[in-house]
């Protein structure tokens, strides 16, 4: 397929489809159709979905494409599933919970494995914002795998960011602590019909309240904490995501009022040359060590503990860098 | 991992036809085989498959079918691929297809290849990845 980048710009959606591909595949030439596209890109609202594995991520992505659908928004879904650690395949089981859109040209949904990246998103997803982007999509959901504590990568990527709690999953403590609890824009209690919901509330709406001041980037934002009920009342779940899409338009516009809006896309710029540098210096250096064999021959020298792998990195340093960083 | 390219497969249930422990199954060998695969669930339409399809950009798009209407569901997806611009997503079969239906289906062209009952899992995981079609860019 030629001119992937010319026909992601006149809205092809079979090219998108592709060139996110040869994005995850990381083909090299892969990357003019970035350097294309790339002055197109920045109007879409990107907002991230994410939280506990089963914390009813997809179904609630659904719920809210048609929320934005019944407004006349487009939509962009990047959906994030594990890759397996051990075969490198993948079960990709996050579209099935929103078919009922397939057949709506104004959604385009994307299924992405996390080919081995941690932080609960896949190495492609900076780029397949940029491809939705580019095809005129309002409003690009990504969700990402189940996550425990820690994988809070998509704050590099979305506007906003949606944790979805559900009861049951520990006591007040866990509120507490640092990592997932801190990113989230908007807490979403899912399953509030069931049994711990109410103390799940109190607990979150205590901890949002005594971090009123903190040093996210949403300076001033009262984070609200949104209860949202049984999948099997589908009028009452319509609803609640109903209120759950004007909360995070408000929060867009918030941060637009603010000037907040400039801080974030300067955190997700910085991200993204991060990735291109790496992308450009250190993966061809892996690729040559690999290929060559000596990564297999510095495994077995540091397993017998002749070397140690800090002097390695250093060894491989003074080799392909003209000016090695100092310490 | 680094620059191999990974084989993407769909897999599809349409209409009333609820049988689906075969691909359930045969999703999961994939998996294990190293392939990253798209389960449909129950209850589909032919144009929602081909849409997913095109969007996911698979190289195969694999039907189950146990209803007998085999001949021309398979055609009527074959034409909607390559009118949603699929054209080189291959379709393969499977489920209770007689013997002479799959080699007509096969003849046509309509179906890359159609595995029917007692087909070893392994081998189709391995005739998967040794047939996906090439991705010239």
């Amino acid at each position: 397929m030629k001119d992937l980048g010319q026909r992601v710009l006149a809205g092809d959606v079979r090219a998108a489809s592709r060139l996110i591909r040869n994005l995850e595949d990381q083909i090299t030439d892969t990357y003019i159709a970035i350097q294309e596209i790339f002055k197109e890109t920045g109007k879409s609202h990107v907002i991230g979905i994410t939280g506990a594995p089963g914390a009813g991520k997809s179904t609630l992505t659904d719920e809210l494409i048609q929320a934005y659908r019944s407004q006349g928004m487009t939509v962009g879904v990047l959906a994030v599933d594990p890759t397996s650690p051990f075969t490198g395949g993948a079960l990709l089981g996050d579209r099935i919970r929103m078919l009922r859109h397939a057949e709506d040209k104004g959604v385009f949904v994307r299924s992405l494995a996390t080919r081995g990246a941690m932080g609960g998103i896949s190495k492609a997803v900076g780029e397949g914002i940029h491809v939705m982007d580019v095809l005129g999509k309002d409003r690009i959901i990504v969700e990402t795998v189940g996550v425990g504590q820690q994988e809070v990568e998509i704050i590099n990527h979305a506007h906003t960011v949606i944790v979805v709690l559900v009861p049951g999953m520990g006591d007040e403590i866990q509120a507490l602590k640092a990592g997932l609890m801190e990113i989230a824009d908007i807490f979403v209690i899912n399953k509030a019909d069931r049994e711990g919901a109410g103390k799940l509330y109190k607990e979150t709406m205590n901890m949002v309240q005594m971090s009123r001041d903190r040093a996210g980037v949403s300076k001033g934002w009262q984070i609200p904490v949104l209860l949202v009920e049984s999948v099997l009342e589908p009028h009452k779940f319509a609803e609640s995501v109903e209120k759950l899409r004007d909360k995070i338009d408000e929060h867009y516009q918030f941060l637009v009022d603010h000037d907040l809006i400039s801080e974030r896309m300067r955190r997700k710029t910085a991200a993204e040359i991060q990735e291109a540098l790496w992308g450009a210096i250190l993966a061809p250096i892996m690729e040559k060590l690999e290929s060559s064999g000596e990564m297999k021959r510095m495994i077995d020298r540091t397993l017998l503990k002749e070397i140690d792998p800090y002097s390695l990195a250093d060894e491989i340093a003074c080799r392909y860098l003209k000016e090695k960083p100092a310490k | 991992m680094g620059n191999e390219l990974v084989i993407r497969v769909l897999l599809a249930k349409i209409g009333l036809d609820s049988h689906d422990r075969g691909v359930r199954l045969l999703a999961r060998n994939l998996k294990d085989g190293g392939v990253e695969v798209l389960y449909t669930g129950l209850y589909r339409t032919i144009e929602e498959v081909a849409q997913t399809a095109v969007q996911e950009d698979v190289d195969f798009c694999g039907l189950s079918m146990h209803t007998g209407a085999h001949k021309q569901t398979f055609a009527q997806l074959r034409e909607l691929l390559d009118s949603l611009g699929g054209g080189d997503i291959a379709v393969i079969g499977g489920g209770a297809i007689p013997e002479q239906d799959r080699r007509a289906l096969v003849e046509s062209g309509v179906v890359a290849a159609v595995f029917g009952p007692g087909a070893n899992y392994n081998s189709i995981v391995e005739w998967i990845k040794t047939n996906a079609p090439a991705r010239n860019s």
